[in-house]
């Protein structure tokens, strides 16, 4: 029986106590919808990435099919309203084509970056010790290349190719993650809750689930989130040197490097690759600006 | 101080030493036989493993690897497979044209970064703050090879002002800055991006501090007020200059390419296609090195700008 003296409290509003944890992410939600600059660049990246998703059935022609009569065809003609490359082929058709690699070879190394970083993060800052030092060494060692280089340089090694693209970018992002979940972790591990959890008689994964990962996660998507704009700039910068993705295919960067002579014939459309990488980049850097805005997060 | 300062140095060796095993192991890691690059296509089966042997190829990677460094300690980076030159000698003059133009990109945007994120911190929250960050996000996220091509487009192709490609050789100075101009502007967009975010962040946080607050119930002017939130913004400013600095240099790459500009990036991009593996090994290494002694003379200046940091 209750006490006489506790307030009644309706089994629905012990439930939102109990379920604290949530109601953050439900705020963080709230901040994201309640900013018009997140939406903005949220809605476009959803249509950037619906339109690559969808471009086998929405693009106008055959993205590989050209036309010697029709070569750089500027802006506006009519059939080719973006114009055509210097093969003939349909530009808007290329770029939403293009849009696939381009997203998919700039994602996939920040995912990797973000799961294999926060593992090993995690680790070193958990174990601490030797372990530690000579993981973190590891990504020093990493650190000593800024990151275009080291990308070009285990392209240009390995040769051109996605997979190698997504392999010298995985490269690249994953040392910049394990430092930035290790030192949340370190920061998490020496907090009182931690303590307090240990002296309890915790066990290591349960403290690990449950007080280390929901804590240093937010910092590592935040800082993931401000990674994605730099990886797809640097995918794109890949195949523009020629060591991303193989011709014929459609990519931005490889687009913006075989128009890059045409632009003494037709100045503007060779251009357009270029826009389209760079209306992705912004928006990814708006949208994590937004999501560290919300989350309340410095970094 | 100057224990610090010791551990600092101590502690770049093991990262010397690192990067190098990085350089030696993406080379020789790579797929491909590096004498199919080094002899003609028709030289015989034996000659092609006398040619091995005369290398060292034959021998197990962790030796070649400590010879390698043997020689690279000795200054000797090898020869070109194209040219026969020594790697050092075209790494030597590739690198004073990409310093160049990393050292202008760097000024430019260090310089109106600087101003423009202080600018957007002081009126915080206004319409100049938001025009400030509007165009730091631009330059944070602009793909700087396509700027360059922009670039072209308009001061090249329709204005006819600025030369598009290389570097002038002669023609003295003016010529030569003319040529180096749009390659500048290209490579200094991002970092102008990033410096005017980080320290416009850097300035607010300070500015937020109550000590802020105190200086100006003390009365002191603006001017004032000012110079001691730069001085506390210092340390954190520094280390994103080293950065910025890093990628203005090791990003050059996309740049030189597109202006065909004669430094490393440019002579990478070329040891990258014809597989010239020890030029290509050279110019990562020493850029490498570059960068190692540039995040030490960063640690090192901070410590100088503010003691605190030695002591933990």
């Amino acid at each position: 029986m209750a006490h006489p003296l506790a307030p009644s409290i309706a089994t629905g509003e012990v439930e939102t106590v109990v379920g604290a944890p949530m109601s953050y992410w439900r705020t963080v939600a709230w901040r994201l919808r309640q900013d018009p600059t997140t939406i903005a660049a949220g809605s476009l990246l959803l249509l950037i990435a619906l339109a690559a998703i969808l471009s086998p059935l929405i693009a106008p022609h055959d993205p590989s099919a050209g036309s010697i009569r029709l070569r750089l065809a500027p802006l506006g003609t009519s059939s080719h309203p973006l114009g055509t490359d210097e093969q003939g082929r349909d530009m808007l058709t290329r770029l939403l084509w293009g849009g696939r690699m381009t997203l998919l070879a700039g994602l996939t190394p920040v995912l990797v970056g973000f799961v294999l970083g926060t593992v090993m993060g995690v680790f070193a800052g958990f174990v601490g010790g030797l372990t530690n030092t000579i993981i973190m060494r590891t990504m020093d060692v990493f650190y000593a290349f800024p990151a275009v280089l080291l990308a070009i340089a285990i392209s240009g090694s390995l040769g051109p190719g996605l997979w190698n693209t997504l392999i010298s970018l995985s490269v690249v992002f994953v040392p910049r993650v394990v430092r930035v979940a290790e030192s949340a972790t370190v920061q998490v591990k020496s907090l009182e809750f931690v303590a307090a959890a240990r002296a309890s008689g915790s066990g290591v994964w349960p403290i690990m689930r449950h007080h280390l990962l929901p804590n240093v996660l937010g910092p590592v998507l935040v800082f993931s989130s401000t990674q994605v704009s730099l990886s797809i700039i640097l995918a794109a910068g890949l195949s523009f040197l020629g060591l991303g993705v193989t011709p014929p295919a459609a990519e931005w960067g490889l687009m913006l490097n075989t128009l890059r002579g045409s632009i003494y014939v037709n100045a503007w459309v060779p251009a357009l690759p270029g826009v389209a990488i760079f209306l992705t980049s912004m928006s990814f850097n708006l949208l994590s600006d937004g999501l560290r805005d919300a989350m309340e997060i410095r970094g | 101080m100057w224990a610090y300062v010791g551990r600092r140095l101590l502690l770049a060796i093991p990262t010397l030493l690192g990067a190098s095993i990085i350089v030696f192991a993406m080379v020789h890691l790579a797929p491909g036989d590096p004498m199919s690059a080094l002899m003609p296509v028709d030289a015989s089966k034996a000659d092609i493993e006398a040619a091995r042997r005369a290398y060292g190829f034959d021998q197990p990677l962790p030796v070649q690897y400590l010879r390698w460094l043997g020689r690279v300690a000795q200054g000797d980076l090898g020869k070109s497979i194209a040219t026969r030159r020594p790697v050092l000698q075209d790494v030597y003059a590739a690198l004073k044209n990409s310093l160049v133009l990393a050292v202008s990109a760097s000024l430019l945007s260090f310089g109106i970064g600087i101003a423009l994120g202080l600018f957007a911190a002081f009126r915080q929250g206004r319409v100049l703050d938001k025009l400030l960050s509007a165009v730091a996000i631009v330059g944070v996220s602009v793909p700087h090879y396509w700027a360059g091509i922009i670039l072209i487009i308009i001061f090249s192709v329709q204005l006819n002002w600025l030369p598009a490609m290389g570097a002038a050789a002669e023609g003295g100075a003016v010529e030569y800055l003319k040529h180096m101009a749009l390659p500048t502007i290209a490579l200094a967009l991002i970092p102008l991006g990033v410096l005017t975010r980080v320290v416009r962040s850097a300035a607010l946080d300070i500015l937020a501090q109550e000590f802020v607050l105190a200086l100006r119930a003390k009365g002191l002017g603006r001017a004032m007020v000012f110079a001691h939130v730069v001085k506390n913004a210092a340390p954190q400013i520094l280390t994103v200059l080293g950065l910025q600095f890093g990628f203005a240099l090791g990003g050059s790459v996309l740049v030189e390419t597109v202006f065909s500009w004669p430094g490393t990036g440019y002579l990478m991009n070329l040891a990258i296609f014809q597989r010239d593996l020890p030029l290509l090994q050279g110019i990562i290494l020493v850029l490498a090195m570059f960068f190692v002694v540039l995040n030490l003379a960063v640690d090192l200046a901070q410590t100088l700008v503010d003691p605190r940091i030695a002591r933990h």
